[in-house]
């Protein structure tokens, strides 16, 4: 379906500075909407559900594309796309089930357009990546013409597609400090491909094991009650019983709730019996 | 706006926010490249856009100023053009642009995982994709061309 883009504005930033002046400048009329890869952009204005006329085009800005590590800390620019991810030799050494939930977004064409940076501002409780970035303890790194801010990712949500980032901030990276123990990951839809995600999780198994999921609760969720009742040697039947109280899965026209809560404990399962051997 | 088209260097005026895909078919007349589902899952509308396979119909025209774009119409007769004929690769038609173009990005002769990898965001109905997947692989082997 096309869109009527008549009314529609886009303003094209020379540099991140730039930007940054543009979001706090157009503060007083009205504001100005960040895209990059606009792979989410279309379908919202097609479906009628994106507020806001006037865009900020960020897609040229390759100084936030950077994937590096300083003093142990990975960061990953908000433009690196999941093809960027999907070939980065840092990545891939040290986060590679961000690695495993980038192969399965999308298909190619979507994989090398769709950014980090869009998935975590979109802030859908399917989004694949975020429960990665919750288990891994991610910083946000929110960037305004004034300050830097670093927000700890599982306090980035507030709510339903709400999050902390103020109308004049852009995320400009992502930063994963260390990470010790066996990364694990599992998206399930109605196919590899393509599909948004039933249920998703990203795992971490260590002694105190880190559990996050997705598509199970109105934002990205870590099981902390099932992961404290892990750490203290419950047994995986009773971690499954508490994770099954723990979500708030809902009916909708992919899943229904009771599916998802079956589905998730058996991942629970199938996580622990995975990364137990070796 | 310029850039570059199968090969050949455009100055185009359209709105920043008009997607690609109805940029090449209206401004461009290349009605080549097809609007299947406009929103990214049917991979009907793929256009390589420096040698990259994205959905035309999410991306806005502003995004490829300087770029290298190759639609379908930039193909001429290609090995896989001509084996899709062959090989029954093309039934109703309606996915074929994009489907050789996700093929053109995966080169000469890849592997049964390579495709199947390349391939998952274009949906075909109709061949089931083992005609698709056998056109691909009884192209045989071309070169890549500069971008």
């Amino acid at each position: 379906m096309q869109t009527a883009i008549g009314p529609l504005e886009l303003v094209e930033p020379r540099s991140l500075a730039h930007a940054l002046e543009m979001l706090r400048d157009a503060r007083a009329n009205g504001g100005l909407v960040p895209l990059a890869g606009c792979t989410d952009l279309y379908v919202s204005l097609n479906f009628g559900t994106l507020e806001g006329q006037r865009f900020l085009d960020l897609w040229g800005l390759d100084e936030l594309r950077r994937i590096e590590i300083t003093r142990g800390v990975l960061s990953i620019g908000a433009l690196a796309t999941y093809t960027h991810i999907i070939t980065s030799p840092i990545v891939r050494r040290r986060l590679p089930f961000l690695v495993a939930a980038s192969r399965e977004i999308g298909g190619v064409q979507i994989q090398n357009r769709g950014t980090i940076g869009g998935n975590i501002a979109n802030a859908s409780p399917a989004g694949d990546s975020l429960p990665v970035l919750a288990a891994a303890e991610a910083v946000v790194v929110l960037r305004s013409a004034d300050e830097t801010r670093r927000v700890p990712f599982t306090e980035f949500y507030t709510g339903y597609r709400k999050t902390v980032r103020h109308p004049d901030e852009l995320i400009v990276a992502v930063e994963i400090p260390p990470l010790r123990g066996r990364q694990w990951f599992r998206k399930v839809g109605t196919r590899a491909a393509q599909a948004i995600s039933k249920v998703v999780m990203a795992a971490v198994r260590a002694p105190r094991p880190r559990i996050a999921l997705g598509s199970v609760a109105p934002v990205v969720m870590r099981a902390r009650r099932t992961e404290e009742a892990l750490a203290a040697g419950a047994s995986i039947e009773e971690a499954g019983r508490l994770l099954a109280e723990e979500i708030s899965p809902i009916d909708d026209l992919r899943s229904t709730a009771d599916y998802r809560r079956q589905v998730t404990v058996n991942l629970l399962r199938r996580f622990w019996a995975e990364t137990g051997r070796g | 706006m310029k850039f570059v088209l199968n090969g050949r260097r455009v100055d185009v005026l359209a709105h920043p926010m008009k997607r690609l895909l109805d940029v090449l078919r209206e401004e461009c007349g290349l009605t080549g490249t097809k609007e299947g589902c406009g929103e990214g899952e049917c991979g009907a509308c793929t256009v390589l856009v420096d040698g990259q396979p994205v959905n035309s119909c999410l991306v806005p025209f502003a995004q490829v100023r300087g770029a290298s774009l190759v639609t379908i119409e930039g193909l001429r007769d290609h090995p896989l053009q001509r084996s899709f004929v062959a090989h029954g690769g093309a039934q109703c038609g309606i996915c074929t642009p994009g489907m050789i173009l996700a093929a053109v990005a995966l080169g000469p002769k890849p592997s049964r995982a390579a495709m199947r990898k390349g391939l998952a965001g274009n949906i075909c109905r109709c061949t089931g994709y083992s005609a698709i997947y056998r056109s691909i692989t009884r192209a045989g082997s071309w070169k890549r061309q500069p971008r």
